[in-house]
């Protein structure tokens, strides 16, 4: 009798342990985050903002009932870790599926690029990544959301244009971009010469090894040159340091344009004075007026659940970047379930949602991010959708919109990112998806 | 008991000079070979393989370089991530520019042009000694990064400078999986430290001993410096050309420069510190200490609950742990892990009767 009971209590038991342990309504989110390290600033902004708002559309009831789920590991922005990161993590958790992969960093981007594609998990690199991957034909599982690379100095270029009145008149102008010398600072190099023969600017690349902090000889070149532009394509600590030594060399801080990585407060405000006029191009401006950060503010952070360790960072630009792409990512998951049922859905299902993405001005109102998101609308072919940019300006403490969203000239640039796709799908023996076959 | 040596008598003068004398070591040898050619493919998972098992093996490799070359033949050297550099990124010339070129041929091309450059940056060796050496291997560092951002055609003028891994197969077999690539880092991984054991064990491994206990008395016994200098450095640039080749094609899948700066090296020099200098199987203990460890503390650290620590102290907590790790290894034992494994050896063999 005793045997049998044990027998039975002993199958009982392995039977739970083999049946898969029953999803609960949960969609997973693996966070390959970085709180420590050099880019502790961004990475702890950013993500801070990611799982606030996560937080936020949980306190709402979740997408249609899904409740949203996530677990951190530390990347330290280091190309190994990520990858680590991104196999521990890719799995899900608790039966929960992962829904996409927001690494917000190139590197281990590019290393998790073949991966993705063979788990069929969306990567996501809002605002940065390969350029390329913008053409969802050869790259069906990489998203470089709102802005690449090169949409971002055409942008720039066109906002030039309107400030000197008219393209026509880029004709003889001089602009300068300094450029962080890394693979993410020279991804626009030759993009620029191409800006460059169309309108007939005269453009100086000038390159500033990492990680910056010396730029004296650099600033001394474009003081000779007088240049009527400054592109700076920096990251980090060369942000500030390339603000203070304009002021030594005497050029003025309102003719100097920071690029996406060269917007935030982190990098104005260590400048002090020297970064007074400083204007710089963003696709999430700072501030805690939109109506979807009061919501966070009411139902996360005033409550004691917000992430930032430094409460006075909310609102900032990379935490707003953070909300920005949890809006993003959410946002595909709710039109993804509108095709596959509200339920949790696989990697494969997601992607679907992010290739159909279509945020309206309505939708964007909506949500309470009119002004904080740009509308966007991707397809399999368009991976980027927005391509638009608004200016700011520094005023000595805060952050200051000048402009409404200014676009680029993507029909320009979609023949260079073309044929930069084939080549690598050449190289990799990649045949590209037909993309007028996908619904 | 179980590692005895009674009854095992070498009949030759071949069987004392064996590399396992013991007929317990060739069969673990054996088993830990068929385990991990046979078993761990079907045990393993994705994670195990391309987040642990592959690095590991690779640092391991990239270890014996160091090794060869710093504990055997006495030149200290901090270009390693150079030379593997240049391994990566000559592998993807070869395998990008001809066409048809089986990978492994090209492996072996891409560690031939690291052993070229490697024995460039030696030449000053054969003049200054120590530190000296160092500063001298640095600049290897800094030039190979150089060159290779500032050169598009090593990259293939890709816009970004960032190469990609062309497809994997070898004689036909496409080892694009994470199994495949495992089994591809293990077969070259395995081949190089057969070859490693034996040239450290041949007569050019006795001359770099001798060169590395004192180079004037090598040279007054008849050991040509410039040549037996040059060929470690010329060798160690090989096995560290294939371990960057294999850290770019099989583990990353993509690499920049920058993914081999200057810390790659250091972490490279602190295995084979903390391995064991002069020991072909403190490379893979180091490799292991060094690779697995964080890995545990960080996977130990999910199981806190959520919330207990703050997520970026808890980072900076493990970084504290493996210090301390690290300095309790090396008072307990300064001559590295393999010395210890040694001293446990000593005392099976006279477990559990002692004289």
């Amino acid at each position: 009798m005793f045997k049998r009971t044990f027998a039975g209590v002993a199958l009982a038991l392995a039977a739970t342990a083999f049946i898969p342990v029953q999803a609960a309504n949960e969609q997973y989110f693996p966070l390959q985050s970085y709180r420590v390290g050099p880019y502790a600033a961004g990475g702890t902004g950013f993500f801070g903002g990611f799982i606030d708002y996560l937080k936020y559309v949980n306190a709402n009831g979740g997408v249609n009932g899904v409740k949203l789920t996530w677990s951190e590991c530390e990347t330290e922005y280091v190309v190994e870790k990520g990858v680590e990161c991104y196999e521990r993590l890719k799995k899900g958790l608790n039966g929960a599926p992962a829904a996409a992969t927001n690494p917000l960093s190139v590197g281990i981007a590019y290393a998790t690029l073949d991966r993705s594609t063979a788990d069929k998990l969306p990567l996501i690199t809002i605002n940065h990544g390969r350029t390329d991957s913008t053409d969802g034909s050869v790259f069906p599982y990489v998203f470089p959301l709102q802005l690449n690379p090169y949409s971002e100095v055409s942008a720039i270029v066109n906002w030039i244009g309107e400030q000197s009145g008219g393209a026509a008149q880029l004709k003889g102008k001089k602009i300068v971009t300094l450029y962080h010398g890394s693979p993410y600072g020279k991804e626009t190099n030759e993009v620029l010469q191409v800006l460059a023969d169309k309108y007939g600017f005269e453009l100086t690349l000038i390159e500033v090894p990492h990680p910056g902090n010396e730029q004296q000889s650099q600033w001394l070149n474009i003081r000779r040159l007088k240049p009527d532009w400054v592109i700076l394509r920096g990251w980090g600590v060369m942000n500030p340091v390339a603000l203070k030594t304009a002021q030594k060399v005497g050029f003025p801080a309102n003719r100097i344009i920071g690029n996406i990585w060269s917007n935030s407060e982190e990098d104005a405000a260590p400048a002090g004075a020297a970064a007074k006029g400083f204007i710089s191009i963003t696709t999430h401006p700072s501030g805690t007026g939109f109506p979807v950060l009061q919501g966070i503010k009411a139902q996360v952070v005033d409550k004691g659940e917000g992430d930032l360790a430094d409460p006075k960072r909310f609102g900032t630009v990379y935490y707003n970047l953070g909300v920005v792409n949890g809006i993003l990512n959410v946002e595909a998951l709710r039109i993804a379930q509108e095709k596959f049922g509200q339920q949790p859905l696989t990697g494969e299902q997601v992607r679907w949602g992010f290739e159909n993405l279509r945020l309206d001005d309505a939708r964007l109102e909506a949500l309470g991010a009119k002004g904080l998101v740009q509308p966007l609308q991707l397809s399999c072919a368009d991976h980027e959708g927005g391509g638009a940019v608004r200016f700011q300006h520094w005023d000595g403490e805060k952050w200051n919109l000048i402009s409404d969203w200014v676009q680029a000239d993507r029909a320009l640039l979609r023949p260079i990112i073309e044929a930069s796709a084939r080549k690598y799908a050449e190289e990799k023996g990649i045949t590209p998806r037909d993309c007028s076959k996908e619904g | 008991m179980l590692y005895r040596e009674a009854g095992q008598f070498s009949v030759r003068y071949a069987d004392d000079r064996r590399f396992f004398r013991l007929r317990q070591g060739r069969l673990g040898l054996a088993a830990l070979l068929t385990f991990a050619f046979l078993g761990v493919p079907l045990l393993g998972n994705d994670y195990w393989f391309s987040a642990i098992l592959i690095p590991f093996l690779v640092l391991s490799l990239a270890g014996l370089g160091l090794n060869l070359l710093t504990g055997y033949a006495g030149q200290l050297s901090l270009g390693s991530a150079a030379f593997m550099a240049v391994g990566a990124f000559a592998t993807y010339n070869f395998e990008l520019r001809l066409p048809g070129l089986p990978l492994l041929a090209s492996i072996v091309l891409g560690g031939l042009s690291a052993a070229l450059v490697a024995v460039l940056f030696g030449l000053p060796s054969l003049r200054i000694k120590g530190f000296y050496l160092i500063v001298s291997t640095l600049a290897a560092q800094f030039f190979v990064q150089w060159a290779l951002t500032r050169f598009g055609w090593f990259s293939n003028y890709n816009s970004s400078g960032v190469i990609t891994a062309p497809p994997l197969q070898v004689a036909g077999l496409d080892f694009s999986s994470p199994a495949g690539r495992y089994l591809l880092t293990l077969g070259v991984v395995s081949a190089l430290f057969w070859l490693g054991a034996n040239l450290a064990r041949s007569e050019l491994g006795r001359n770099w001993m001798a060169v590395r206990d004192m180079d004037t008395a090598a040279a007054v016994i008849g050991i040509p410096l410039l040549k037996t200098k040059l060929l470690a450095f010329a060798i160690s640039g090989f096995f560290l050309g294939v371990a960057g080749a294999l850290w770019a094609f099989t583990y990353l899948g993509t690499v920049e420069p920058h993914g081999f700066d200057l810390s790659r090296s250091f972490q490279i020099l602190f295995i084979i510190i903390i391995g064991g200098l002069g020991s072909i199987l403190g490379n893979f203990l180091g490799a292991a200490f060094i690779v697995l460890f964080p890995l545990l503390l960080s996977n130990l650290a999910t199981l806190l609950p959520a919330g207990f620590i703050d997520a970026g102290q808890l980072e900076n907590l493990q970084k504290m742990v493996f210090g301390v790790l690290i300095i309790l290894f090396l008072i307990k034992e300064p001559e590295g892990l393999a010395r210890l494994w040694q001293r446990f050896r000593e005392r099976a063999r006279l477990w559990p009767l002692r004289y």
